[in-house]
């Protein structure tokens, strides 16, 4: 393989989506654990929905929402000059909104482990919500949240269907390593496909352990 | 002059509970079996659970009030609480859990000092950082009754903080809190299953038999066999049939 933009286009591209779909992820999962309110099922569906959804449907909705032709789409040209679809912006999301149900649903499991007495005490001693959060539950969920955020990157450098929906398929541009491997596999070029195939099965790999090295370790 | 006055009737998971009793300055224990709502009654005056029905007073300031709607914050009803297994943050020191528990403004420096002397007070100041996951049962026992106090509580809250200890360790610090009650002069409710709790530290107790409470009995040495004949109980242990 001798391009490695797609390498390190991906590598980007899943670490900002990431940093998305952490921030969002921990406020939504929170909310999931903590909150009782109208519409919390249909909130955890349609978070848990790039899951199941086949990654192209997921794809075809984003483009619609985002496209030049959509309110999101327009407003975007008219700040930034240029359309928000098949660009690096485009795959960020891609790749941040197919990493959201993960980081929640680790999040949200880890959350509800933490010992509702803990909490209870921090009020009992006059903490607000928002310091019995800081101060407790994230504290303590730290390890489950760790592995959320690493599922989280390793499913946005994955990412394949969604993002060549809504960012295309440009070398140099918003060519991803998995859509490079596509691409190369097309072309019947299987020497490039491999090496990018053993880079993403590798930092798979490694991200899945460090998961079981946060699930293991007891402090 | 009574310190909780609860009449009040709480829901929990599909069965409820109805405590109706006044506790005055000193330790009043809450007796019973397991599962007849000694918890949730303490939760219920801690404010971390809403009564369906009745009302709960503490130092003559309504905290709940079904009927009326009112239902004081657990933040501000200020209260020291203390669980039979410690449940202290493992991921901070010993100081640290005392000092997050300090009332008012006061900055870091000061929340520590005044964290540090709780410590010393319970005879725990030398544990101040030592490893908070590696401290025995009566320490983190200790270190939470440090905790409890340190937010200058009008009220401790302590369920079955003993009933994990050896007898030692638990003679230890039913003394202890005997002398800090005594101190402050604060008022306690200690839930209990343990006869020789009630003997050693109330001066009354309250019993409840499964979704109720049954009655409330003042306890001086005098009394002592008829109190336990009241709650049909033998000393040294459980209810009877």
């Amino acid at each position: 393989m001798d391009d490695w933009f797609p390498l390190l286009l991906s590598l980007r591209v899943a670490t900002m989506a990431t940093l998305v779909a952490t921030t969002l992820g921990i406020a939504l999962a929170y909310l999931l654990a903590k909150g009782r309110f109208r519409g919390r099922g249909l909130l955890e569906a349609i978070i848990t929905l790039p899951i199941v959804l086949p990654p192209t449907v997921l794809g075809f909705y984003l483009l619609t929402l985002l496209g030049v032709n959509s309110g999101i789409g327009r407003a975007w040209e008219r700040v930034f000059g240029g359309p928000l679809v098949f660009t690096e912006t485009a795959a960020v999301i891609a790749a941040s909104i197919s990493a959201l149900p993960f980081v929640v649903r680790t999040a949200r499991a880890a959350i509800e482990g933490v010992d509702s007495r803990l909490e209870a005490l921090a009020r009992v001693a006059g903490h607000s919500e928002w310091h019995v959060a800081r101060l407790v539950t994230l504290p303590l969920a730290r390890r489950g949240l760790a592995a959320g955020v690493a599922l989280g990157f390793a499913r946005a450098l994955g990412d394949f269907g969604a993002t060549i929906m809504v960012a295309g398929n440009i070398p140099g541009q918003t060519q991803t390593l998995p859509i490079a491997v596509y691409d190369a596999t097309q072309a019947g070029d299987y020497g490039t496909a491999h090496v990018g195939s053993l880079i993403l099965a590798a930092i798979a790999i490694v991200v899945l352990l460090a998961i079981s090295q946060f699930a293991d370790r007891r402090i | 002059m009574s310190n909780v006055t609860i009449t009040a009737t709480t829901a929990t998971g599909g069965s409820s509970v109805h405590a109706d009793f006044v506790a005055g300055p000193g330790i009043t224990a809450l007796f019973g079996p397991s599962g007849a709502g000694k918890s949730v009654t303490l939760a219920t005056i801690a404010g971390l659970l809403r009564p369906v029905t009745g009302t709960v007073t503490i130092e003559g300031t309504v905290v709940a009030d079904a009927a009326a709607g009112i239902h004081m914050r657990t933040q501000e009803r200020r209260l020291g609480m203390v669980f039979q297994d410690a449940a202290l943050l493992s991921h901070r020191s010993p100081l640290d859990n005392v000092a997050l528990a300090v009332r008012g403004g006061a900055g870091g420096r000061e929340r520590r000092e005044v964290a540090r002397s709780w410590l010393e007070r319970v005879q725990a100041g030398h544990l101040a950082h030592a490893p908070t996951a590696a401290l025995s049962g009566g320490e983190r026992q200790r270190v939470a009754l440090a905790r409890a106090l340190a937010g200058d509580p009008r009220l401790l809250l302590l369920d079955e903080p003993f009933s994990a200890l050896d007898h030692h360790t638990r003679v230890a610090l039913r003394q202890l809190v005997l002398d800090i009650v005594a101190d402050q002069d604060i008022a306690a409710l200690l839930v209990t299953h343990d006869v020789d709790d009630i003997l050693a530290l109330a001066t009354s107790v309250v019993v409840f038999e499964p979704g109720r409470t049954e009655g409330t009995y003042a306890v001086n040495a005098r009394d002592v066999p008829a109190l336990l004949r009241d709650m049909r109980v033998t000393p040294h242990g459980d209810p009877g049939p």
